[in-house]
């Protein structure tokens, strides 16, 4: 489950962003959209506790992550919170599923391969674990992000234009994955997008003006 | 797992690697073997000049006289007359002397001819048989015994002076009567005998040119020279009290330490010998290849600081490309801490990787330099020594150039903005 509640951000002092209230519960989907430059991405990572608010109260469960150290927040954010990034960017001298274990070890301190290789198992990419990200399709490497995000079984599900470098027929197999794997592991979906293919599969929309 | 992940960075960009590498193992190379062999040199130089004050011998280099004297590395001075030798040998102030007379080598090991106090001196034992009494019985060092294969028994002869070809004295064969037991000195690579052995075997030489010219005094016409019957021409034995003899240098131990200085000045004023002092010389010796050690120890510091820059540049290379890895790690949980340490520890491993081959490499070209020196000077080193201490000290520098080359990409890697990162990836 997330929430937040009357928060604004800013990068200078004379501008001030407004970032409309969100509930999300746990299994449901939200979807963010709006034009380019409006923060949308701002929004996501604020709620990633990547960026800290200037007012305002994030919940992720009962804790409110804008009041968290810094140091805290990144335990916090690698325990409860999983973030499908707009581009795939793994360790590149790592494989498939040592990238999962490394985001399993941060969060948890450990390495859970078993659960890695079930998640390829269910994306469909377990004949890809011992190769190099950077062999992989786009899309693959997509659905590894996924993996990765749920590696450390979080609450929140957050995924930035997860769709936006791909196809339609993949693209309409990435939000189906991100739909039914939060529902699967429980965790709150929230997708940020301008993706036109996508808007009307969902109902629960805020919008960025 | 942050160590796994730097070991398998460090060999993702092999070809920045291998350079640093490079770089470090040869600095340290360099500085290891300077290391082993300025200490090894010195311990050796000093162990051999224990119990030595002065060494007397003919007027020349004096340097020359101590590395042939004491050393057995250089070619000797010249001869000087046993007679007017033993005037300063049996003055009340010298504590010991034992003269020394070189006569030949067998294979390239020299062949001393001295008294038994000269083993003393050195603290050499015999280990089998026993010591020389005879003229042209030989102890061999245990290292000579080694490399030459000699038992108790063998017979050799010896070729003249001190190059392998020199002329090969077959009048009279030497005899192993004892084997020295290891030193670590220059005993360990000697053949000792009397030095009346030296004496004949050189007067027989001399008599036999003489004798060449003046056959008819033997009188025997038609006598056919063969190798068994020339022993017979020389039947009576020199002894160490033969008159008018010339031996190659005396070392001495002296009572009083004024008479070390005092003596270097009144033997050259009255004698045609000189008094040399080891300490004075080899301290010169020292000071002179000092400057070269210094030169290489400069450059291998220079290439070390070379190696730090390398790393660094590496590292600063691929954090620009690695700022999105950095940015993705913190997203998953990782503390600001971490990814410092995760530099940090790329740069050590590097350090340290480089050490250890450094270290191997180092002492595998005190492996090479001590073959040569062996067999050039009859002087080696061992590789297998470790000094704790200044290794440890060449350890930590190495760490430490690690430490600094890895500060500046280490406190970027510390500093990164996530969300400006993520933003622009």
């Amino acid at each position: 489950m997330i929430s937040t509640k009357g928060i604004t951000f800013s990068y200078t002092e004379d501008q001030l962003f407004h970032m409309p209230d969100l509930h999300c519960d746990a299994g449901s989907t939200i979807l963010i959209t709006g034009d380019s430059g409006k923060g949308k991405t701002t929004y996501l990572h604020i709620l990633a506790g990547l960026l800290k608010p200037k007012t305002g109260e994030i919940f992720v469960d009962k804790t409110n992550i804008a009041s968290l150290s810094e140091a805290k927040g990144d335990k916090f954010r690698g325990k409860h919170i999983g973030l499908v990034l707009q581009k795939s960017i793994f360790i590149a001298a790592f494989t498939v599923l040592e990238n999962l274990e490394m985001a399993s070890w941060l969060a948890t301190g450990k390495k859970n391969t078993e659960r890695a290789k079930r998640l390829l198992e269910q994306l469909d990419i377990a004949d890809q674990a011992g190769k190099l990200p950077s062999q992989l399709s786009i899309g693959q490497q997509q659905r590894v992000s996924i993996a990765r995000a749920l590696m450390s079984e979080p609450k929140v599900l957050l995924a930035d234009e997860p769709t936006s470098s791909l196809d339609d027929k993949n693209a309409e197999k990435v939000i189906k994955l991100l739909t039914d794997l939060s529902k699967e592991y429980k965790a709150a979906l929230v997708i940020v997008t301008h993706d036109a293919r996508i808007k009307e599969k969902f109902i629960n929309k805020i919008t960025m003006v | 797992m942050i160590t796994k992940l730097a070991w398998r960075n460090i060999w993702f960009k092999p070809l920045n690697t291998i350079l640093s590498i490079i770089l470090l193992t040869s600095s340290v190379a360099i500085i290891t073997v300077l290391i082993l062999l300025e200490k090894q040199f010195e311990e050796k130089f000093n162990s051999n000049i224990e119990g030595i004050d002065l060494v007397m011998g003919a007027q020349g280099s004096p340097l020359q006289l101590i590395l042939s004297s004491v050393y057995q590395v250089d070619a000797p001075t010249g001869n000087i007359s046993f007679d007017s030798a033993k005037v300063w040998m049996q003055n009340p102030m010298v504590k010991r002397a034992i003269p020394l007379a070189f006569g030949d080598n067998y294979k390239g090991f020299k062949i001393l001819g001295t008294t038994s106090e000269y083993l003393e001196k050195y603290g050499a034992k015999i280990s089998e048989g026993k010591i020389f009494e005879k003229n042209f019985e030989v102890v061999v060092g245990s290292e000579a015994a080694q490399k030459l294969n000699l038992a108790i028994g063998d017979e050799f002869f010896g070729s003249h002076g001190s190059a392998e070809e020199g002329e090969v004295h077959e009048h009279y064969a030497y005899k192993v009567v004892g084997i020295i037991s290891a030193t670590g000195k220059v005993v360990d690579n000697l053949i000792i005998s009397n030095i009346p052995s030296v004496w004949q075997m050189h007067g027989s030489h001399e008599e036999e040119a003489h004798e060449d010219e003046e056959n008819p005094v033997h009188g025997e016409v038609g006598h056919i020279h063969e190798e068994g019957d020339e022993h017979e021409h020389h039947e009576h034995e020199i002894t160490i009290d033969e008159p008018g003899m010339e031996i190659t240098s005396v070392l001495l131990q002296m009572r009083n330490p004024m008479a070390k200085l005092t003596w270097q000045r009144i033997i050259p004023q009255n004698t045609k010998m000189q008094a040399a002092s080891p300490a004075i010389e080899i301290n010169r010796l020292f000071t002179l290849f000092g400057v070269g050690i210094d030169a290489l120890r400069y450059l291998a510091y220079g290439i070390m600081l070379i190696s730090g820059i390398s790393i660094f540049i590496a590292l600063f290379n691929t954090l620009k490309e690695r700022k999105n890895e950095f940015a993705l790690l913190r997203v998953n949980g990782a503390g600001r801490r971490q990814l410092l340490k995760l530099v940090l520890i790329e740069s050590l491993l590097l350090c340290i990787v480089g050490f250890i081959f450094g270290t191997i490499l180092g002492r595998v070209g005190l492996m090479l330099i001590s073959k040569s020196s062996e067999s050039d000077f009859k002087l080696s080193f061992n590789p297998y020594e470790f000094i704790w201490d200044k290794e440890g000290w060449l350890l930590l520098l190495t760490l430490l150039v690690g430490i600094v080359a890895a500060l500046i990409p280490a406190i970027k890697a510390y500093t990164l903005n996530i969300s400006k990162t993520l933003a622009h990836a």
